[in-house]
């Protein structure tokens, strides 16, 4: 396969706020340790649910956001705002504020200041949302349903609508090469960092924010998911209810969060010598065409996913170190995504040290590419991979390697993958290569 | 019957909450646009709890008139003595 081009693409930031930390930094640690970020909600609508755990963020973004600015972005908004930030900020480009200091449209005004020497034509964004702002909606509803249409907020459509993270990233760094908000449920946040890839391949901008957001813990998703009977019932144990590819999971655990990566074209990284983390080295993105929810139970979608990421990267199975797999702790899901690993990758899979960080994360649907390529892109660049909890039994029909301690990886040149796929039949493999 | 003063004090807590503009800011010659950088979407917020603090009917034809926080709140005396 032909790339569209030669250039190369490399990750020079990362930001994230989850369930395990309110940064970069926090999360990485809580990850290589092991830390669960499910607990029992606190919410007084908890109890009338057959699931009562999820994974909500270590931090609320209201503590980090200033009032003004957080009262008007929904909570996926919120979330996406204060990651996006802090890779702006880790990348070099974004000044050494943080976004508490600032207030409202004077808070974006000193981020675009800070840009640096970035032709701002040549800024784009790629964030990525499952579900979109359906908090917002449900309370706007809630507002006509109960007290009329006159308190229906002005402000609801800016928040609601699935562009808002995406848009208000923009504003915040001055973006005008193309901002972009792909939905492809839980494969949405590597699909926008695939199109961030293209965006920079295709000579169409030099850097690029991309992630994805999520903010769903609110009752009638979980109850939406709930009656798909796709989520862990596993309320007495929250810490444990995460547990791919064993042999007791029973769903997976909703999680929320934001993880946003400046994606880079390597000579303007190099040019202003910017910190390069890893490459970007290509993507693969299929549909399966099988069913709406269900995986292909033979993972073809997948396997031709990861094939085409091999492609687009010119890298061969032997390459490949590390993936960090989709695995959502479903008892379907997760054996599909192991067949399709053994098919695309054959003998070299035995040689592949496997993790699944949502033993840890929960699922942040949206939100999970982009967390999940930030764990790949530090597990390459720090070398160590980390822990996969909760696996005690491991099933049977996944005959892989999967770290259920930190594990370090060797030195020399590595590759690594990571997996997103979702409602819809969407699959999307990255492939990541040590700078 | 609240007095003009403390319909502005009132008022500037919502102006406050709605757009973080500081409440001492929002005296009565200020205009919400040119002075307090209040936005045609935060000025229906506005608007609409001050309706609600106030127990007042302010019609959407008639918000293009509330240029100053001085228009509102002889708007809002208004409303409440009729």
């Amino acid at each position: 396969m032909n790339r569209p081009s030669n250039r190369t693409v490399v990750v020079t930031g990362l930001g994230a706020t989850t369930p395990v930390g309110g940064d970069i930094a926090s999360t990485w640690a809580a990850l290589l340790a092991g830390s669960s970020g499910v607990a029992r909600m606190r919410h007084d609508w908890a109890e009338q649910l057959t699931t009562t755990i999820a994974a909500e963020v270590a931090v609320e973004p209201t503590e980090v956001l200033e009032r003004v600015r957080a009262r008007r972005l929904d909570r996926s908004g919120q979330l996406a705002l204060i990651a996006a930030l802090e890779a702006w900020t880790d990348c070099g480009l974004g000044g050494s504020s943080p976004p508490s200091e600032g207030a409202g449209d004077d808070a974006a005004d000193a981020d675009r200041a800070t840009a640096g020497s970035v032709d701002p034509d040549r800024i784009g964004v790629v964030c990525a949302s499952g579900i979109g702002g359906i908090q917002t909606l449900l309370a706007n509803y809630d507002a006509l349903v109960q007290r009329g249409p006159r308190r229906v907020s002005p402000l609801a459509i800016p928040m609601l609508m699935p562009n808002s993270p995406a848009a208000n990233i923009g504003l915040a760094v001055g973006a005008r090469a193309g901002v972009h908000t792909p939905v492809s449920a839980c494969a949405s946040g590597n699909e926008a960092i695939a199109l961030a890839a293209d965006m920079i391949r295709l000579n169409r901008a030099e850097v690029v924010l991309a992630g994805g957001t999520e903010a769903c813990v609110h009752p009638l998703p979980m109850a939406a998911f709930g009656s798909m009977m796709a989520l862990s019932r596993r309320n007495d144990d929250p810490e444990a209810a995460s547990r791919p590819w064993d042999v007791d999971r029973d769903g997976f655990v909703l999680g929320e969060g934001a993880g946003m990566l400046v994606v880079e074209a390597a000579e303007h990284a190099a040019a202003r010598g910017a910190r390069v983390y890893a490459e970007l080295a290509g993507a693969g993105i299929t549909a399966d065409s099988h069913d709406i929810a269900q995986p292909d139970p033979t993972g073809m979608g997948a396997t031709r996913a990861i094939g085409r990421a091999l492609d687009d990267s010119g890298l061969d199975p032997g390459d490949i170190a590390h993936i960090n797999a989709h695995a959502t702790s479903t008892p379907q899901g997760d054996v599909a995504e192991a067949l399709a690993i053994r098919a695309a990758l054959g003998a070299a899979a035995d040689q592949v040290v496997l993790t699944a960080t949502k033993s840890m994360t929960g699922h942040l649907l949206g939100a999970a590419g982009a967390l999940e390529s930030i764990a790949v892109v530090l597990a390459l660049h720090h070398r160590t991979v980390p822990p996969t909890i909760n696996l005690d039994r491991q099933d049977e029909a996944v005959a892989l390697d999967i770290a259920t301690k930190q594990r370090d990886l060797p030195a020399g040149d590595l590759a690594a993958l990571n997996n997103s796929f979702g409602f819809g039949g969407h699959n999307v493999a990255l492939a990541f290569r040590t700078a | 019957m609240a007095s003009t003063e403390e319909i502005r004090t009132d008022l500037a807590e919502i102006v406050n909450e709605v757009a973080g503009v500081p409440a001492d800011d929002v005296q009565l010659d200020k205009s919400f646009v040119d002075d307090l950088d209040v936005d045609s979407l935060s000025m229906v917020e506005v608007v609409v709890a001050a309706e609600e603090k106030f127990d007042v009917k302010i019609p959407d034809d008639e918000v293009k008139n509330l240029k100053t926080v001085g228009d509102a709140v002889a708007f809002i005396e208004r409303a409440q003595t009729a």
